[in-house]
């Protein structure tokens, strides 16, 4: 398959795991930033190739593990509600809330539906005029605008009885978050290659000169991330803290600007509760002036709900990079995929979720079994 | 754990077990054993269900008989390269196929939507005469019963099949050894990808049609030949992934697979990658893997090869001691994972 087997080759990720080997005379600790890259590390075994000396270590990039219990909780309700459909991309209908997940609340009766593309829940919502139509929109800047189009849709056809559960998440200020963590252990990022597709790498320029990190935008094949981890590796052997794109086939520095402007005219930046890690300053979107009227929270009225989490799993020194799953004295014991104790194992994208799917239970260090 | 204190972990209470049932208890993974292992199965504790396969073979008189059945929910109802009928019948045939049996009668039990139209039932009732007979069985008994509106997704079809077992064989999970040569009888993905193009109304530039179609006849020939076949078992909802593992697990043996050698047609990985699929977990209902000592293998392959529904057939790997349980696979850039079974459905995934 033309753009994937290419980047899936062999020979080329083992002659660059051989340069990674070759520029390395010390231990460095690179986090990728997005699940999707996480993901991809563990089915394709690609740490496997890696000499000891690099450590990689999974960022909170996976939109599924990071929204927070009480969104999932507000979700749970709203769809539980008579005549009202529920649609979500696949993944959030198995997060725990409280006591339930999505799926309960489909099996109790609930109109809970999984649309591929925010506009067929719009379009869910022309066909049903006697029904609330509620699209949850989750994710990073990747998803926003084709969410946000949906919003600006609605308003544009004046479909009244559609809204939006906001749950959108920045990637820069949560890595100003864990770099300024006194815990922080990230030397090096592989910048997430969807999220620059949509916004460029400009805006992590002052990420990387503030904290002296390099930043590599790093694509989602082995060969992309194989080759991701050698700039960012050489950065740091030769003392360099710069923003570099060899994900240039889909990445520039200016990004994609019309969907920049769509999402500077439906949503306002503000702060954000991720899930594990708690509420970061600037971190994330919500429905912004004239599309207010459709955001789901304030249509049913749970804007002021609000739902603290107990303390129970690792999984937000996991999003930060802090523990690995196998650390966590419930993984592939009371945590599994089937009965998820936290988000990071109910995502496939999740850092827990793709370690016990490729690994097994008893996954420790590097490799299987 | 100071660490944890300072970043004010959270975490969810943990869902123990749901009290309803999901549609995941019947995607053919983990939570449909659960539910098997846990409500189904100690209601009917006996000797044939131990053997934990699509059909149970049993003697009367001096004769080995297999039986087997299954339900067919299927919506769409009809899809590229085949319909409910057409999956009713080889469903079960191929289940009656994995023991090693030749299928001979099949039952039909008909339930049916009010207002379904006759003529949706008429085009169903032609595919089950046509397939029946291709599959060369006879339908000798049947039932038809009709709920309200509503109550049922146009039709559901439940067929029992039985079959005659000619060979002193006993092909189970159980009689896999270690060093069995595992054949996989074509490409994987085609079914499940056809009907969630057609239920998603997903258009891609090349049809992908469904690979339904009757095992029987590649069995037959494989036992004719003489091959000391150890185990079969045919690819349905969880895909390749949930087929070895249900098998590594109940032989206490370990798998090692090549991620090279599996077959998957270029739209069906191209739609894998679009919609965020993974093949192996994909639905089939025209492949299944043999498992064949290492002595039979290229002569079982050869067999294969020469029949049209598995005219594809690779070895994709071999049976060991090690690693019990567990289906590990050499991925394309050469590292080793674990393929494990699927959770419940699989979802797709956000970006």
């Amino acid at each position: 398959m033309k753009f994937v087997d290419e980047y899936r080759d062999a020979k080329a990720a083992h002659e660059l795991a051989k340069r990674i080997k070759a520029v390395v005379t010390q231990p460095w600790t690179i986090m990728e930033i997005c699940g999707g890259q996480t993901h991809a590390i563990v089915r394709f075994g690609i740490d496997e190739l890696l000499p000891p000396d690099i450590t990689l270590v999974h960022g909170p990039g996976c939109p599924v593990c990071v929204t927070a219990l009480e969104l999932i909780e507000k979700a749970i309700e709203i769809a539980s509600a008579p005549d009202v459909i529920f649609c979500s991309f696949g993944d959030m209908l198995r997060v725990p809330g409280l006591h339930r997940d999505l799926l309960a609340v489909k099996a109790a009766g609930g109109d809970v539906r999984i649309v591929y593309s925010p506009l067929d829940a719009l379009k869910l919502a022309t066909e049903n005029p006697d029904k609330q139509v509620v699209f949850f929109a989750v994710g990073f800047e990747t998803t926003a605008p084709a969410n946000g189009m949906a919003a600006y849709q609605a308003h544009r056809l004046g479909v009244r009885n559609f809204s939006l559960l906001v749950s959108h998440v920045l990637v820069p200020p949560a890595m100003e978050a864990i770099l300024g963590s006194p815990h922080n252990q990230v030397q090096g990022f592989l910048a997430a290659g969807h999220v620059c597709t949509v916004m460029g790498y400009h805006e992590y320029e002052p990420i990387a000169a503030k904290y002296k990190t390099p930043i590599v935008v790093t694509g989602f094949e082995p060969v992309d991330i194989l080759q991701g981890i050698l700039m960012c590796v050489t950065q740091l052997e030769q003392g360099r803290y710069e923003v570099e794109n060899p994900y240039s086939r889909v990445v520039t520095r200016e990004g994609n600007i019309p969907a920049q402007k769509l999402l500077s005219d439906v949503f306002e930046v503000v702060a954000r509760k991720w899930r594990g890690i708690g509420e970061i300053n600037n971190s994330g979107l919500a429905l912004r002036g004239e599309y207010r009227q459709y955001d789901a929270e304030l249509r049913f009225g749970l804007a002021d709900r609000k739902i603290e989490e107990s303390a129970e799993c690792i999984s937000g020194l996991i999003l930060q990079g802090i523990k690995k799953p196998h650390d966590c004295p419930a993984f592939g014991t009371r945590c599994t995929p089937e009965h998820p104790l936290g988000a990071t194992m109910v995502s496939s994208e999740g850092a827990c979720a793709a370690y016990y799917r490729y690994r097994g239970a008893t996954a420790s260090g590097r490799r299987a079994g | 754990m100071a660490d944890d204190k300072n970043f004010a972990l959270s975490c969810p209470t943990p869902i123990a077990n749901y009290e309803q049932i999901l549609l995941a208890h019947g995607g053919g993974g983990k939570l449909m054993r659960q539910l098997l292992e846990s409500v189904v199965l100690p209601a009917l504790d006996n000797v044939h269900l131990q053997s934990r396969h699509d059909a149970s073979v049993f003697v009367v008189g001096n004769q080995k008989l297999a039986f087997t059945t299954d339900s067919y929910v299927v919506s769409p109802l009809f899809f590229v390269g085949g319909d409910i009928g057409t999956l009713a019948i080889n469903g079960t045939v191929n289940d009656l196929a994995m023991a090693g049996a030749r299928p001979l009668y099949l039952s039909l039990g008909l339930i049916l939507e009010e207002g379904l139209p006759v003529e949706t039932l008429s085009r169903i009732m032609d595919s089950i005469k046509k397939t029946a007979a291709e599959a060369d069985v006879q339908i000798i008994t049947g039932d038809t019963k009709v709920v309200d509106r509503g109550k049922g997704d146009g039709i559901f079809i439940n067929t029992a099949g039985i079959g005659v077992v000619e060979h002193s064989l006993d092909i189970v999970p159980g009689s896999v050894r270690p060093g069995d040569a595992i054949i996989l009888s074509g490409d994987i993905g085609r079914h499940g990808i056809a009907i969630m193009a057609q239920r998603a109304g997903l258009q891609f530039e090349t049809t992908i049609e469904s690979d339904c179609a009757p095992l029987h006849t590649a069995v037959q020939k494989l036992l004719a030949g003489g091959i000391d076949v150890h185990c079969l078992r045919d690819l349905t909802r969880g895909g390749l992934a949930s087929a070895l593992t249900e098998v590594a697990q109940q032989a206490r043996l370990g798998m090692h697979i090549k991620e090279t050698a599996i077959a998957v047609c270029e739209p069906v990985r191209s739609a894998c990658e679009l919609l965020g699929l993974d093949p192996l977990y994909v639905a089939n209902e025209g492949r299944f893997v043999a498992f064949v000592p290492e002595n039979d293998a290229e002569r079982a392959l050869a067999i294969l090869k020469s029949e049209p529904v598995s005219e594809m057939s690779t070895f994709i790997g071999t049976t060991t001691v090690d690693d019990a349980g567990l289906v590990l696979m050499t991925g394309t850039i050469g590292s080793t994972r674990i393929v494990d079974m699927l959770s419940g459905e699989q979802l797709p995934r956000i970006c």
